[in-house]
């Protein structure tokens, strides 16, 4: 499994995102997940991505809490250490 | 009195290209979209036509669903403002199996890796109604909106079904149409199981040694509307629902009734339906799977429905040209139909060289025809049956000029 650091955490969180759709120079820490257009089932999908990387398990109640790419970096990081 | 319903717009994505005008025109030069016994639609590629989210959440038959709606709706001058309500407007499209590539995927992902590894994306894109919602979406239609299933009857079931819901008052219009992309390792195997694909992978109805059909995939999409409606708005026509009926065989899962009598019904009903006499019909496009039994009770079917003349009607088959669409079948061929008669073209049955003696209708073996209506606006029936003995008949009438 990878090294959790921030900053390979959020080049492959980015990455993921900008995969769903949105433009990856849109994909910034402060965008939120509603201008980017990111529902629910992408979010699932991104914890999928994000368990598979650094063994991190995101539950539903820890997506629910999330409104901005950075939150997403920074829980990752937080729970990978 | 029954309200009229017109066709104002068509979309499709075939083996023959992305569009309605590639179909007809390429079909009708004797052109075969069929490669290494498959029909695929080589030239779709999602990515060229749809965004990377709308891409990703569709399996396939959806994707080129939302394709040849997009054709089909600005044809009928949609393109902006619609031209009814949104409540008024519905969709009713049709799938054989739904998005069997995604499901198989998904498949892989849980056998491999486990239940984690399941996208959340998974019923969305295989379910059967995925096609539906896409449009639905899409176009902001709010009015009836499902998916029918009667395999490779769908098509037809899904048109006549949205024909009947404008003619009750249910919607003006109606964005209907059918959708398949089965081209996949189960659906090939399952299929063969059955004995009902060609082993030598050549499609070619009514032709003595025909042994099966071919897969294929695609789209057809139709805009239907209120007749009256559509004149009032000053909609350019391309022709008229005339007549629908549907009949099932009640016999055996896969095989057709060979003796037709239900298949028949269903022409019989079909033209009742639109107020005409098989006398005036100019031309038949035959479900004409290229399947030993198929072919062969639907001969017989047009025998019993036509009677003595049922010699001077041409028959012709679009599965010799793209293969068997599956659930888009009865709509990829209904598009095709109007288009060719409209054209004024009796397009040709490909691939009949050597005549099958004991069907002996006139199948336009070879080469397209010129079609002269017999009775003013031209007018043909396309048949669609189905595994479980579904059988359609729509009745469309073309333009004047």
């Amino acid at each position: 499994m990878a090294t959790a650091t921030p900053e390979a955490v959020e080049s492959r969180i980015v990455e993921a995102l900008a995969s769903f759709g949105p433009d990856i120079e849109q994909v910034t820490r402060t965008a939120t997940f509603e201008e980017l257009d990111i529902d629910s089932l992408d979010l699932v999908e991104l914890a999928q991505i994000v368990e598979d990387e650094w063994g991190v398990e995101l539950k539903g109640d820890d997506m629910k809490g999330l409104k901005t790419v950075g939150d997403a970096i920074d829980l990752v990081v937080a729970r990978a250490a | 009195m029954k309200r009229r319903v017109v066709i104002t717009g068509v979309g499709a994505v075939t083996p023959l290209g992305v569009g309605a005008e590639p179909l007809l025109r390429r079909w009708a030069a004797g052109e075969v979209g069929i490669q290494e016994g498959e029909g695929a639609a080589r030239d779709f590629v999602a990515k060229e036509h749809l965004s990377i989210k709308e891409a990703r959440r569709n399996d396939r038959f959806a994707q080129m669903a939302m394709v040849a709606s997009d054709e089909a709706l600005a044809q009928a001058g949609w393109n902006g403002e619609k031209p009814y309500a949104p409540e008024r407007i519905g969709c009713v499209l049709a799938t054989g199996i739904g998005g069997l590539e995604s499901l198989e995927g998904q498949h892989d992902n849980l056998r491999d890796k486990g239940d984690k590894a399941v996208s959340p994306l998974s019923v969305p894109l295989f379910m059967v109604n995925a096609g539906t919602a896409a449009l639905s979406m899409r176009h902001d239609l709010r009015g009836p909106t499902f998916q029918v299933g009667s395999a490779c009857a769908s098509g037809g079931h899904a048109i006549g079904t949205a024909m009947r819901m404008i003619q009750m008052g249910d919607a003006d219009a109606i964005v209907t149409g059918g959708a398949e992309a089965t081209l996949t390792p189960l659906a090939r195997a399952s299929f063969a199981a059955a004995s009902a694909l060609s082993p030598t992978g050549i499609s070619r109805p009514f032709d003595a040694r025909r042994d099966g059909f071919v897969m294929g995939e695609g789209a057809g999409v139709i805009v239907l509307e209120d007749a009256e409606k559509a004149e009032a708005r000053g909609a350019t026509i391309l022709g008229e629902l005339k007549g629908y009926a549907t009949t099932s065989d009640a016999y055996h899962i896969t095989a057709t009734l060979p003796e037709g009598t239900y298949a028949s019904r269903a022409m019989d009903l079909a033209l009742a339906d639109a107020g005409l006499t098989p006398a005036e019909i100019d031309y038949v496009n035959a479900h004409g799977t290229s399947t030993e039994l198929n072919d062969a009770a639907e001969t017989t079917a047009i025998k019993l429905t036509f009677g003595d003349a049922a010699g001077q009607v041409p028959v012709s088959s679009l599965k010799s040209s793209i293969g068997h669409l599956l659930g888009a079948a009865g709509a990829v061929e209904a598009i095709a139909t109007l288009l060719a008669i409209n054209e004024r073209i009796v397009p040709p049955t490909l691939g009949l060289q050597e005549p099958d003696p004991a069907l002996d209708l006139d199948y336009v073996p070879g080469a397209a025809r010129e079609l002269t209506p017999r009775n003013g606006t031209p007018k043909a029936l396309s048949n669609s049956f189905g595994f479980g003995g579904h059988n359609v008949v729509l009745c469309l009438e073309g333009t004047t000029a």
